[in-house]
């Protein structure tokens, strides 16, 4: 089996094709144009990640909700199950950059955090 | 009258980073007007990370790269007014503006930065027909609402426009349960990064349509749908290839324009292709003691790039402030074939370091070459595996070349395929 994606490791955007067994172990990669792009694909087809950036509701703050993100990378199929999560939660003021607004989403190790201030109303 | 030695108008990252290296250069009367709430200026509702790679060396959000100026401004106590809106500059560098609380004020500044930034194009700028049904707004504008105000615009998304602002609003919107059914792009390549082609519209199977763009709005009170067609390469709909979509809102992510009102007023000289101001190295503009940074200058692709522009025009509005310097010598740059444009757009061949051009292409090259002239004889060539409109691409011009330049000379940088 092949799959195509497309590197994001720098600029260039360089289409890689990754051949698969029926087991889905890799065979080859090709179509990339340096080291990194060997690697990105390799985890792209093995265990994708992203990174995850939303709100969280606050309460009695000079905003209604306030920024945050994953402090790491989340398994990619978890996404939508994390924005769940996150709708469900909310935060008093104040709120400050860096706090824990989720430890360990859905067991992944990983926290979600604040990325800016919300002070009290 | 209030007196200040450097007025900085705008407190987002180009006028937080000009303001500190300003006071870093040795200016403590320094005075920032911000026009929001609260300092950080767009960045606080870029929630979304990739900030700050390269001056930071991680990966920040937009609101965390912003609170690192922000925490640095309170720290080395410059002083700055939010909820404040600078309404004039005059001839003699006064600066008018006015608050809630202080009413109007006057301040007579010796040196003026102008970090303003952007505001996005409107609707009104693209001649859409159709009824002003609600529903239609800028991308930047649903931004604010949902990451700021908490809500959600719409629930049916078209967006017209693949540049960063529009992509990562395709993103944003369908993570909080819209639909976004499709962005429309008049261009036949997005503008916007490839990692965010990738991870905002692949990752949720979003479609891009290239060559298209949005001929009509459907609906009296809130848009319904929309109508899409194909375009030729003089961009003109193609008929026969009109599609309707159903839709509740209609985002516009279709380019910005810097805010030069202030600069225009008082006579600076404006770039026809930037549409920011003609500077020197320093980023200083036609008027003198005037500077200009950040995306009020020309549109930057990364903030990082803010932040080094701002802090030369932090540096070169303090160095007018504190005297000295001779009589500037200029050459002047210029962009051909294939180069749009460069800035600065005039060097002072008597300054002392090396100075950095930076420049943007007018199209998608592979495997093509940047080479700069001097009147005429090639002086750099750098090989370019891809260059693209969305990056601001630079070059460095070493003082002892920068010495051999005679006033009057012209830079010239272009592609070569």
């Amino acid at each position: 089996m092949q799959k195509n994606i497309i590197c994001v490791a720098c600029p260039m955007g360089c289409g890689v094709t990754v051949e698969l067994d029926d087991n889905g172990a890799i065979l080859s990669v090709t179509g990339n144009t340096c080291k990194r792009g060997d690697a990105y694909a390799r985890t792209e087809i093995t265990n994708p990640v992203r990174s995850l950036a939303t709100t969280v509701k606050v309460e009695g703050g000079i905003f209604n909700v306030v920024p945050c993100k994953s402090a790491g990378a989340l398994p990619k199929d978890k996404i939508f199950e994390c924005m769940e999560v996150i709708n469900n939660t909310s935060a008093k003021a104040p709120v400050k950059l860096g706090d824990v607004l989720v430890a360990d989403i859905l067991g992944t190790g990983i926290d979600i955090v604040a990325t800016n201030h919300c002070p009290i109303k | 009258m209030l007196n200040y030695d450097i007025v900085v108008i705008g407190g987002g990252p180009a006028g937080m980073a000009a303001a500190l290296k300003a006071k870093e250069c040795g200016v403590d009367s320094i005075l920032i007007l911000e026009r929001a709430e609260t300092l950080g200026g767009i960045l606080e509702q870029c929630i979304h990370t990739g900030f700050g790679l390269h001056y930071f060396g991680e990966e920040l959000s937009g609101p965390e790269y912003a609170d690192r100026f922000i925490e640095l401004v309170k720290e080395k106590e410059i002083e700055y007014k939010t909820d404040t809106m600078a309404l004039e500059i005059t001839e003699n560098n006064v600066v008018y503006a006015v608050n809630k609380t202080d009413g109007l004020l006057e301040i007579q500044a010796k040196a003026v930065i102008l970090a303003m930034g952007c505001r996005e194009r409107p609707r009104g700028a693209l001649n859409i027909a159709g009824s002003r049904a609600s529903g239609v707004m800028s991308a930047g504008t649903a931004q604010k609402y949902v990451n700021i105000d908490g809500y959600m615009p719409g629930k049916k998304v078209v967006i017209l426009g693949s540049g960063d602002i529009g992509l990562i609003m395709a993103r944003r919107m369908t993570l909080e349960g819209a639909e976004v059914k499709v962005v429309c792009e008049l261009m036949p390549y997005s503008s916007g990064l490839t990692r965010n082609i990738v991870q905002c519209l692949d990752d949720f199977n979003i479609p891009l349509r290239l060559s298209c763009t949005v001929i009509g709005i459907h609906g009296k009170d809130r848009v319904e749908g929309v109508t899409i067609a194909n375009v030729d390469e003089n961009r003109r709909p193609i008929p026969g290839t009109e599609e309707y979509i159903e839709c509740d809102t209609l985002l516009l992510s279709v380019g910005l324009i810097p805010e030069n009102e202030l600069t225009r007023a008082v006579g600076i000289q404006l770039d026809p292709v930037t549409s920011g101001a003609v500077v020197d190295e320093n980023r200083e503009t036609s008027h003198k003691g005037v500077f200009a940074c950040g995306n009020v200058l020309h549109v930057h692709d990364l903030v990082d790039y803010v932040t080094l522009e701002s802090q030369t025009a932090g540096e070169g509005a303090a160095k007018y402030v504190l005297g000295g310097g001779e009589e500037p010598e200029y050459i002047t740059t210029k962009g051909v074939s294939g180069v749009r444009y460069i800035v600065p757009q005039k060097v002072n061949i008597k300054n002392e370091g090396d100075v950095k051009l930076y420049f943007r292409v007018g199209q998608v090259y592979k495997n093509a070459k940047t080479v700069v002239k001097y009147n005429g004889e090639e002086i750099i060539s750098k090989k370019r595996p891809r260059l693209a409109p969305g990056e601001m691409e630079s070059v460095i011009i070493k003082n002892d070349m920068l010495k051999k330049f005679a006033e009057g000379g012209v830079i010239e940088i272009s592609v070569e395929e």
